[in-house]
């Protein structure tokens, strides 16, 4: 059980960060880029801005659910 | 005092501390030389990550590889910063659990296998030195630049300095250094390009800055587009459709390239517990990503006052910080229309 939730948190932590990047930063780019944020366009803020601010986040967010799942399981080390 | 001789009393400075630390924190047993007795906070060893990794690539050249590249020089953004992502779910965590000194032990352990264990041995040693060649190309221009010596003299002096810290302190002498270093870096890189944010958009905060209007009141984006299309090279937030797969696929290898760096993994087994492991990658990401949402502030920054001051100059005007560079052989002039 606990592999198993361990293993869907890494699926969904891990899409963001490919869809982030990958997509919104490269793929989607210029797609994106039809749209602005202040004077950024989109694509071009994701791949020089946003996407490295949503790595940061996911990483914490992945630290906070493991440590809620180690002490649900009981192997929360002191 | 001249600026010369200020450089030389910072820089002095710097190594300094950097010995003295590396005195106060001495190795005293294997386990502390290796992996620095397994003791460090998360977050002093998130500084220590951030500045182990964040060296002359980061520092000295990627500003000016991506205002040289515009749009596609986020490759390199996002590839060094995505690795920790991959770093801190996959692989960090487990390491530290396995609880072995470098890599090629925990493969040996865990595949049963001395011959793999050469593998892994010959591989590290494979990627740290084409790594290290790369920052002593760095240290060497460094120094040939602010202390006025031959880039030969400069490399023994970097050299020097680190394999005497390292060798006396061991990994835990060189963890305190490197939070020292995280701190100089840091403030030596954000300090002038908030005063320039300041200068050029009246927004004190770089990441914002270059998003916002100028003092001229356009967008300081669409000026340098405007300025870059103007003087014949592609406009800087244009995408290169033909170049987008290149860009994923450096991207992507940048990404598991940074979050297989040998000297980077080894940070995570100085930390005493696996949630330790955990976090402390999320703090080295974060202190890695004010350096590298900076960056590209920066390079806007720098490429629209290039333009603005260097285009259609004639030599004898040139700026002297030009001059200063063009001795360390990084720039040259030449005359695209024969004036």
């Amino acid at each position: 059980m606990y592999w198993k939730t361990n293993l869907k948190y890494l699926a969904i932590l891990l899409l963001i960060w490919f869809v982030v990047s990958f997509l919104f930063g490269i793929l989607l780019a210029e797609t994106l880029n039809q749209f602005h944020l202040g004077g950024f366009p989109l694509g071009f803020w994701f791949a020089h801005q946003g996407s490295i601010y949503m790595f940061v986040i996911l990483i914490f967010v992945y630290v906070y659910l493991m440590n809620r799942l180690d002490k649900k399981f009981n192997v929360d080390e002191i | 005092m001249s600026a010369q001789t200020w450089t030389y009393i910072l820089v002095g400075g710097t190594f300094l501390v950097y010995i003295i630390i590396a005195i106060l924190s001495r190795a005293g047993s294997t386990k502390e030389f290796y992996v620095a007795g397994g003791g460090v906070s998360p977050i002093a060893n998130g500084m220590a990550t951030a500045a182990d990794w964040m060296s002359a690539a980061s520092f000295l050249s990627m500003t000016g590889l991506i205002a040289f590249m515009g749009f596609s020089g986020g490759q390199y953004l996002m590839g060094w910063t995505g690795g920790y992502v991959l770093l801190a779910l996959l692989l960090a965590p487990y390491l530290r659990k396995f609880g072995k000194f470098t890599v090629p032990d925990f493969i040996g352990e865990r595949y049963y296998s001395k011959n793999a264990r050469l593998i892994a041995l010959i591989c590290a040693l494979f990627v740290s030195f084409t790594y290290v060649v790369g920052q002593m190309k760095g240290v060497g221009v460094a120094f040939a630049r602010f202390l006025n010596v031959p880039f030969d003299t400069g490399v023994l002096i970097g050299i020097g300095i680190v394999f005497f810290y390292a060798v006396l302190g061991g990994m835990k002498g060189i963890t305190y250094t490197q939070v020292a270093q995280f701190c100089v870096l840091i403030f030596a890189f954000t300090v002038p390009a908030i005063f320039i944010s300041l200068q050029m958009t009246g927004n004190p905060i770089p990441q914002l800055g270059f998003g916002s209007r100028g003092t001229d009141g356009v967008f300081l984006l669409e000026k340098l587009n405007q300025l870059s299309v103007d003087l014949g090279f592609d406009s800087y937030t244009s995408i290169d459709k033909n170049n987008l797969i290149n860009m994923f696929f450096i991207t992507g290898a940048l990404m598991f390239g940074t979050a297989g760096l040998p000297h980077v993994i080894v940070r995570f087994f100085t930390v005493p517990r696996v949630k330790d492991a955990r976090i402390s990658a999320g703090w080295a990401l974060l202190f890695i990503a004010i350096l590298y949402t900076t960056a590209p502030a920066v390079a806007v920054f720098a490429r629209t006052n290039i333009l603005n001051s260097l285009s259609n100059a004639s030599y004898e005007d040139v700026p002297s910080w030009f001059t200063n560079w063009e001795r360390t052989g990084l720039l040259s002039f030449e005359d695209k229309n024969q004036d």
